[in-house]
């Protein structure tokens, strides 16, 4: 589908988030940064946004769908909030077209603690990082 | 929007007040911390965290058992508690003060000793749209068992309660009307008294959702006029998992026992088991005595300060809030009581709570997103939630100026 220009998975990976947050010292740029990944991600269409595609546990509203090409995994996400779409693209940057393998066996744990200069990256905060892994996580497994 | 409380801020001595609190003087993310989410939890005074550290230094035993000093002093301390937050709400005794976890559980007994075997078919509770949750899903839990209807009262854009409304509603079929004191997501003051009023005349029984209120000012059950009142110790400076119920005498008398277990027993037997009177028959098992000992504490500290000048104080700091935002274009509140205690409720446009909510964080600014356990409320006014700074006796005008900083900052950001 749309993700042909998705740079998540593709030109913009997991080493390169880590690289480049952790070139900023100070937290407005990292937010800065975070919020303009969030912009990168294709846009979702409306009739996507349905209630099958929510995923629950976040204070904003996330969606997700999912297709397989070529055995990787091809993820399309939204979110109504900035923040958190930046957070997605963080989590596709090391889960957009991986196959189900890698992606089941991706330390996303010691991701999150290499990004560890952003205190929202905690999964126990409300942001629904969580859910969102869990989610995909679930994903890959039926794919397996 | 009140002009002349802008040019003359009340004298209130609130850096006396908040040496009281050893958790404000924290740094967090690097900036002092200005803690805003007083509606979810206010923070304890020495006082009250010296009075529990106590009770287990010297004194913790179980209550109403032992024949030994150390059960006895428990016993003590336990009950004067009772005797201290009854007064409190002017009860007219303290047999009809019964010990709970919070609002929730004290609701929750409501809807289960009496609501469960009161109502039928055909019976309605009515709850307004503004209700927290604990005040909306007890009921709907119930009814689902005994037949009842969970009806809602409609609110007006400003987030009052439609009196006129509820005035068509009140008809015969109505048992029960179940309201806030204080809305946690609006801050709206509902006219209690008057709800109690023309609840009455219909026959209606009422229970007031106190938990915001308490904290504000002083409550007085029988004034008020209503049948059953909760609270939580948490919302007025004492510890969490701890709160009331009180209820009219003759109504708690006529309610059974909803969990069993020890204390609430007279005498145990296999042919037959006869309960306890109140308020014991509705506190099953060991009790949170260091929870009752740290609400008496609140409580004490509560009326040692000046409680008007408080009040006036938390008014002064939403006024100045509601004029800041005025001034700030992409700033829109939600709701405008026409009188509201301590809650500023709002949006910034082209953003979600929750990005707003983590810029402010950053900025050592603690604000509550989201829904406020109350979705109806959002549903109905189509809301993905709120941001809201909700202000307690210890905020300062300084407070005022950081959250309205750091707005304009997290709006630079999101732009
Ligand atoms: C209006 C209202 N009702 C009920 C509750 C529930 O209180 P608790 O969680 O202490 O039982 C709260 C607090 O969250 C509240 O604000």
């Amino acid at each position: 589908m749309s993700n042909s220009t998705n740079p998540f998975g593709y030109t913009i990976k997991a080493e390169d988030v880590i690289e480049t947050l952790g070139f900023f010292d100070d937290w407005e740029d990292r937010y800065k940064y975070i919020i303009d990944l969030g912009k990168e991600l294709p846009a979702m269409p409306e009739d996507l946004h349905t209630q099958e595609r929510l995923i629950r546990g976040c204070q904003s509203k996330v969606w997700i769908d999912s297709s397989v090409e070529n055995e990787r995994l091809q993820f399309t996400m939204d979110s109504d909030a900035f923040i958190v779409k930046g957070l997605i693209a963080v989590v596709l940057a090391a889960y957009n077209n991986a196959s189900a393998k890698d992606i089941l066996d991706f330390n996303i744990d010691e991701y999150f603690q290499q990004l560890d200069l952003m205190q929202h990256l905690s999964p126990t905060r409300g942001n629904g990082l969580q859910a969102m892994v869990a989610r995909i996580q679930d994903i890959a497994r039926n794919a397996v | 929007m009140n002009a002349q409380q802008q040019s003359s801020a009340p004298v209130f001595d609130v850096n006396r007040i908040r040496q009281d609190f050893p958790i404000l003087d924290q740094e967090v993310n690097g900036h002092p911390l200005v803690y805003l989410d007083n509606a979810a939890s206010t923070q304890k005074p020495n006082a009250v965290i010296d009075a529990i550290a106590s009770y287990y230094r010297r004194d913790n035993a179980n209550v109403h058992r032992g024949v030994h000093a150390l059960s006895d002093r428990a016993t003590q301390a336990f009950e004067q508690a009772r005797e201290t937050v009854s007064q409190f709400i002017n009860s007219p005794s303290s047999r009809q003060l019964i010990w709970t976890s919070g609002t929730t559980a004290s609701i929750n007994l409501v809807a289960y000793s009496w609501a469960r075997n009161t109502l039928g078919k055909g019976d309605r509770i009515l709850v307004s749209w503004l209700e927290h949750h604990a005040d909306i899903v007890p009921w709907q839990m119930i009814s689902a068992q005994c037949g009842a209807e969970v009806i809602p009262i409609p609110v007006e854009t400003s987030g009052d309660i439609d009196l006129d409304a509820l005035a068509g509603l009140l008809d015969e079929r109505v048992k029960l009307v179940a309201v806030g004191h204080v809305s946690n997501a609006l801050g709206t003051v509902n006219p209690v008294s008057q709800i109690c009023t023309m609840a009455k005349k219909a026959g209606a029984k009422v229970l007031i959702d106190g938990a915001q209120a308490v904290a504000h000012w002083p409550v007085d059950v029988q004034a008020l006029g209503c049948d059953f009142y909760a609270f939580s110790a948490h919302k007025l400076f004492g510890p969490t998992g701890m709160g009331a119920l009180w209820g009219r005498e003759e109504l708690l008398e006529s309610m059974p026992p909803f969990l069993g277990g020890g204390e609430m027993i007279d005498q145990v037997s296999f042919s037959g088991t006869t309960f306890n009177t109140l308020p014991f028959k509705f506190e099953a098992g060991t009790p949170n005595i260091a929870g009752a000992v740290g609400f008496a504490a609140a409580i004490n500290y509560v009326q040692s300060i000046d409680r008007e000048g408080a009040a006036l104080h938390e008014e002064h700091l939403l006024n100045l809030s509601v004029q800041r935002g005025a001034d700030m274009p992409a700033l829109r509140r939600v709701g405008a009581p026409r009188h509201a205690a301590g809650i500023f409720s709002f949006l910034i446009d082209g953003t979600h709570p929750s990005d707003v909510g983590m810029l402010l964080d950053q900025q050592g600014i603690a604000v509550r997103t989201g829904h406020h356990c109350a979705q109806p409320l959002m549903e109905h006014f189509e809301l993905p939630g709120t941001v809201r700074a909700s202000y307690s006796i210890y905020n300062t005008v300084d407070d005022v100026d950081r959250l309205f900083a750091g707005l304009e900052k997290a709006l630079r950001l999101l732009s």
